[in-house]
């Protein structure tokens, strides 16, 4: 286990600085945004690993209300904790990139305001997980995430017809879109890294949080023996 | 005792409660009028402006009232222990999630009717569209507000800081019926759009999230 958490680790570094030399170095110069259009590489991947990890999060909670495995309810936390995080990574990145692009650091655009309630929704997520108190807190907050993922859909219909402005999709968007083989190749290795990054800090939250459960059961458990051994007496 | 028997003696207990001791409604109505005085100051309610914004006043307004009852739904229940008695009953779950819906969801209309003339004599407001739409939207959008908001009231009250936690899980899953309602509205009074597109979107929220909390409150309810 350990061994495998080491290769992998080894392998992401060795990914993450490759898709820094794609992004920034082997990627062809955009025409008319010039080099600010490299943080797409990070921004893009970031966005697609925030995305993955939110739908494991659904699908996560979805499990624990069906079969209660304190396990499913470690991984519905721990991709729910590193979405938010990669999702934040999005939320930054954009703005620094839309500043010289657009002139303008922020807009109320469909996918911007979509991506930021998808932020706010699991962010009030993690909040009822803090705030809950004890045994009832997987349940409440595996309600409160499929509450969140099938308002997903319903908040970007609803802005998309409000206003957009983001670009239109690159990839497979309309006639003119599509990118160089060279930027698909920093993205996709970027995507990579990220994903493999974002996996290997699932395993450390994950692992952290049986820890925490176990410790939990145990300290419970104890008490209960405490109390028969003195009423034994 | 079936569903429906549990349901309306839950929702007439509720609203008898309700009429003898009006704190739901008073505390709402007043709140809601401090929010419309208050909002008078951050812009200028006058003329041909105010129409445009209105309809995001008139439900930022409701919205903020509305918490004020939600939190009170289940406070209710802890006294004595009646949130327990139910639940080691065999009453069904969605019954009493039914009833306190349907008694949240006419506090908030009582308040919408005693606010909105309010609103437009502070607000000089005329609409320019047919009003009788308004009153479709009211209806679905407060379903909208209480459905959501008494499940997730029901969430809040089992954690550490109960009336803080309710719109900070509320207000984000809220957020695309909160835009929906704003739109509609607006598009009504100011007669600029249609708001075809938002009383439908508002239609498909209900549809959904009611079904959703259906599904989940009893194992929200039973959650130890």
């Amino acid at each position: 286990m350990k061994s495998t958490f080491y290769i992998l680790a080894i392998l992401a570094l060795g990914l993450l600085s490759l898709g820094l030399y794609q992004g920034l170095v082997a990627a062809p110069t955009e025409l008319t945004m010039g080099n600010v259009q490299r943080i797409f590489y990070y921004h893009v991947p970031s966005a697609w690993t925030a995305f993955l990890l939110f739908f494991v999060n659904f699908l996560a909670s979805i499990m624990y209300l069906v079969r209660r495995n304190p396990r499913t309810d470690a991984l519905a936390v721990t991709t729910a904790e590193v979405g938010v995080v990669f999702c934040t990574v999005v939320l930054v990145t954009g703005p620094l990139w839309a500043k010289p692009v657009w002139g303008i650091w922020w807009t109320w655009d469909a996918r911007l305001t979509s991506t930021l309630v998808l932020w706010l929704i699991y962010v009030s997520y993690l909040i009822l997980r803090r705030y809950a108190s004890g045994g009832q807190t997987p349940v409440l907050a595996a309600a409160l995430a499929i509450f969140g993922f099938v308002d997903v859909p319903i908040v970007y219909l609803s802005i998309r017809f409000f206003r957009t402005q983001h670009p239109q999709p690159v990839i497979g968007g309309g006639e003119n879109s599509g990118l160089d083989p060279a930027m698909w190749k920093a993205l996709l290795i970027n995507w990579a890294a990220f994903l493999l990054f974002g996996f290997l800090l699932c395993w450390i939250r994950y692992r952290l949080e049986r820890l925490r459960q176990t410790f939990e059961e145990t300290r419970a458990l104890e008490s209960l023996l405490e109390s028969d051994v003195r009423s034994a007496r | 005792m079936s569903l429906g028997q549990v349901t309306s003696a839950t929702l007439k207990k509720d609203l008898r409660l309700e009429w003898r001791s009006k704190d739901a409604i008073n505390t709402m109505i007043f709140f809601a009028l401090l929010v419309v005085v208050i909002f008078s100051f951050a812009f200028d309610p006058t003329a041909e402006e105010s129409r445009r914004i209105a309809g995001g006043l008139i439900w930022v307004g409701f919205l903020f009232a509305a918490v004020v009852a939600l939190n009170q739904t289940w406070a209710r229940e802890l006294r004595n222990q009646a949130l327990d008695a139910f639940r080691v009953s065999p009453a069904p779950a969605n019954a009493l999630f039914i009833a306190k819906a349907a008694g949240n969801f006419i506090f908030v209309m009582v308040l919408e009717a005693v606010m909105a003339p309010l609103f437009i004599v502070f607000y000089n407001l005329r609409s320019v569209g047919p009003s009788y739409q308004l009153a479709i939207v009211a209806v679905l959008a407060t379903w909208a507000l209480v459905v959501n908001g008494t499940f997730f009231a029901a969430m809040s009250i089992r954690t550490r800081s109960r009336e803080v936690m309710l719109p900070l899980i509320l207000f984000p899953v809220s957020i695309p019926a909160l835009l929906a309602m704003v739109q509609a509205t607006t598009g009504i009074l100011t007669g600029d759009f249609s708001p075809q597109f938002w009383v439908a979107l508002l239609a498909v929220y209900d549809v959904v999230f009611t079904t959703v909390c259906l599904l989940l409150f009893e194992t929200v309810l039973h959650a130890e």
